[in-house]
């Protein structure tokens, strides 16, 4: 995750004056009578790494399309610096896409392709070679400058694709899924490489991703989408810490989510926090909680795979339950650990493996303890 | 296993192979032989024994219709082209370092090349024709009747082609642009006329352009035109019955070519700062040639030896070596004649035919 610089934070979404580059209003899209984009509400900041996340066709390429210009709102308005940019054409947006499809022109060179932008502009001709031999540098094109798009890998047609919405050096850049055909290495380096030219160029990005990991490295705010909505926009951290739903929760991560209802306040129960009973005959849950929830009321505690340990004694903590272990999945750095708790209902704990496989102490059908403090979850009524 | 592949395709082959050849054979006999008043309507025949048959073959009919000359075009045009391929490359990395260039260019490195190539020609020409007086009597002409109509053929064929990618490429377009649910409606349209026989069809176009026919009872009715026009029996007419008959050849190739295209690659143009109009001039038309090429020759081919529209539509004075053909076999019955005439028609459409196929494979790539 990408840790915030902690001299100045970035941070114009929590800044009352600060001015969005794109809003959108009330946005919706239909096709016919299947809505795409539902009366969606969004401002994106200049200089942002906006990461869009959610599950195939909930409309992720929709909203990029719309401010490219390729379909046009059904209702609501798109404002671009404060302009409304429904009637703007697509040339004429200072807005450069990466298709999802890379969309590069098969008549032409890797070389050609990359300049096409460049050439539509009045950029004088020895400029323009310049900056496609350093876009071809950046994205490690330089021996494929000379081929045709046929004639190259998936993964260097993305980086062609990447190059050329690069070149035009444009005030928006939408990126939809511009890193998944590449391996996990150059992946990595083209993550960094983009926020490295983010951070000099001050462009702003929006990304489509189905990898959460990259949104976690590259966003500075991430969407989470559902069927053309938005279930929670907000930082990685507090996407991942602070989910507004079991939706979101479930989605970025792993996570477990117990079902319960809100117990009556007692004197174990320490003052803002709030007891949650989840079977008849166990203890119930001890968390947190900002704003105080009625008695009764249905709600859902989740709580993150590694915030939950787990020993063969029973340890002194707010939270306790013990369990079987069914199934043990080993990863190498970290072991997730399959415990039933209750019939049908199964933690999973997660434990750095700071031994070696043959000195752990932990086995199938073991009798085990897993335990956690009342800060470690969340409890969510969505 | 691969015996069997290689049986299966050999006989549908050799069938072809047969038909072909058998039939080429005859007509190429045929061609050196002598006009007789016989039946059949030329000597030497079988009947006169084998050797005594192929010694009375001569090349008198090809004289006759002037084929040095052709011949002599023929490989002035095969000896340019050749030349502009050798050369075209050489020119345009002299005139152009880098991969940074225009159409401009491309054009100035093709003219000076073809100026080149015309030049070099030119004096292998001169040099031939000084060193063999003799290819003089070579290329004479004794009745330029045929040699005529071999130009007017292919100045025929070249206008039509032209004519009908001007009208088949918007066609094919906007098939490509509809709505994908109308697209297989659309398609038929184009096919149907194929449901009817293509000589009812040119027929249905003399009772359409004859002076009383519908078109100029509709332009008189409506007060466009105080007398009749005479379209019929005119080139007018030849060239309206061809684009109309081959529209669909062009018609289909460019629109497979438009249909396989991406629609985000315009889009993507348009993106990178093109209007849409030069997004179709950098973007479409580049990625349609295969279809265009292909579509040109598909009308190109058989419209050079086209017989029944020019019979039927042109009237006397349109020449075409299809009609040529025609007359001297029925009406002369100079069979000799006829097939030399015959036989230099399909060496000439052996350019077209060859560039097609590498088109074809170009584009398969
Ligand atoms: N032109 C269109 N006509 C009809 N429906 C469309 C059209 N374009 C998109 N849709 C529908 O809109 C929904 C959202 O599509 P979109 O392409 O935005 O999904 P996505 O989030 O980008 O998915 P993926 O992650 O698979 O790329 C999908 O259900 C899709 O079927
Ligand atoms: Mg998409």
């Amino acid at each position: 995750m990408a840790q915030p610089k902690p001299n100045k934070v970035f941070a114009p979404w929590d800044d009352p004056d600060a001015k969005p580059i794109i809003q959108f209003k009330n946005v919706t899209k239909r096709f016919g009578d299947f809505t795409a984009i539902d009366n969606l509400t969004l401002d994106i900041y200049p200089q942002e790494f906006f990461a869009l996340l959610g599950p195939s066709g909930c409309g992720k390429t929709t909203l990029m399309r719309m401010l490219g210009g390729f379909e046009t709102p059904t209702e609501g308005t798109i404002l671009l610096d404060g302009v409304d940019i429904g009637p703007v054409p697509p040339n004429e947006r200072p807005v450069n896409m990466m298709f999802q499809s890379y969309a590069l022109f098969p008549h032409l060179s890797v070389w050609d392709n990359i300049a096409f932008g460049l050439k539509r502009s009045n950029m004088p001709k020895d400029q323009i070679g310049e900056r496609v031999e350093r876009m071809l540098k950046l994205t490690q094109l330089g021996k494929f400058a000379k081929r045709k798009p046929h004639q190259i890998s998936g993964g260097q047609r993305q980086r062609v694709a990447l190059a050329r919405s690069l070149a035009k050096a444009p005030k928006l850049l939408l990126l939809d899924e511009p890193l998944g055909a590449l391996d996990k290495k150059l992946r990595n380096e083209t993550q960094f490489e983009l926020m490295d030219i983010q951070e000099t160029t001050g462009t702003t990005f929006v990304i489509v991703t189905h990898d959460q990991e990259e949104a976690m490295t590259v966003a500075s705010r991430v969407a989470v989408m559902v069927d053309g909505n938005l279930a929670q926009v907000a930082t990685p951290d507090q996407i991942y810490e602070a989910p507004s739903s079991t939706y979101v929760a479930d989605f970025i991560g792993d996570v477990n989510i117990i079902e319960g209802v809100v117990d009556l306040p007692d004197a174990e129960v320490p003052d803002g926090a709030v007891s949650i009973r989840w079977s008849p005959t166990e203890a119930p849950i001890i968390a947190m909680m900002d704003t105080a929830l009625p008695t009764a009321s249905a709600c859902h505690f989740a709580i993150r795979p590694e915030k939950v340990s787990i020993s063969t004694e029973k340890p002194e903590a707010k939270n306790v339950m013990s369990g079987k272990i069914l199934d043990i999945a080993y990863l190498g750095n970290i072991s997730t650990y399959h415990v039933e708790v209750a019939p049908g209902l199964i933690i999973k704990a997660q434990a750095t493996n700071v031994r070696r496989l043959s000195r752990r102490n932990l086995t199938w059908d073991d009798h085990v303890y897993l335990s956690w403090t009342d800060t470690a979850g969340v409890v969510l009524t969505e | 296993m691969k015996l069997r592949r290689s049986f299966l395709i050999a006989v549908p082959y050799t069938w072809l192979l047969i038909f072909f050849l058998v039939p080429f054979g005859i007509v190429l006999k045929i061609s050196f032989s002598d006009i007789a008043l016989a039946i059949p309507p030329y000597t030497p025949t079988l009947k006169d024994g084998f050797w005594q048959m192929l010694s009375g073959l001569d090349l008198e009919n090809y004289a006759f219709i002037g084929a040095g000359a052709v011949f002599a075009l023929f490989a002035v045009v095969v000896i340019s082209i050749a030349m502009f391929q050798i050369v075209y490359p050489r020119v345009r990395r002299a005139l152009i370092p880098d991969a940074r260039y225009g159409v401009f260019d491309s054009a100035a490195a093709a003219l000076t090349t073809l100026a080149v190539a015309l030049v070099n020609v030119a004096l292998i020409v001169a040099v031939l024709g000084l060193l063999f007086p003799a290819l003089k009597a070579f290329v004479d002409i004794p009745d330029f009747l045929y040699f005529a109509a071999y130009l007017s053929s292919l100045k025929i064929a070249i206008i039509s082609t032209f004519l009908t990618l001007l009208i088949g490429y918007p066609i094919a377009y906007a098939m490509a642009r509809a709505a994908e649910h109308w697209r297989p409606t659309l398609l038929m349209l184009v096919i149907l006329p194929f449901w009817t026989s293509f000589l009812i069809r040119v027929y249905a176009w003399i009772g359409i352009l004859s002076t009383e026919g519908y078109l100029n009872q509709f332009l008189l009715g409506v007060g466009i035109i105080g007398e009749p026009l005479a379209i019929l029996n005119t080139p007018i007419a030849v060239y309206i019955g061809i684009v109309y008959t081959y529209l669909p050849f062009m018609v289909l190739p460019i629109y497979a070519a438009l249909d396989k295209m991406d629609d985000s690659l315009v889009e993507a143009a348009e993106d990178l700062g093109c209007t849409a109009l030069s997004a179709f001039w950098l973007v479409t038309a580049p990625l349609s040639k295969p279809g265009v090429i292909a579509g040109c020759f598909l009308v190109f081919i058989p419209t050079l030896g086209e017989f029944v529209i020019p019979s039927l539509l042109g009237g006397s004075n349109t020449v075409m070596i299809g009609k040529v053909l025609w007359e001297e076999f029925f009406n002369n019955r100079d069979w000799p004649v006829a097939s030399a005439v015959a036989v230099i028609l399909l060496l000439i459409l052996i350019i077209p035919i060859v560039l097609f196929q590498r088109n074809q494979q170009e584009a398969d790539q």
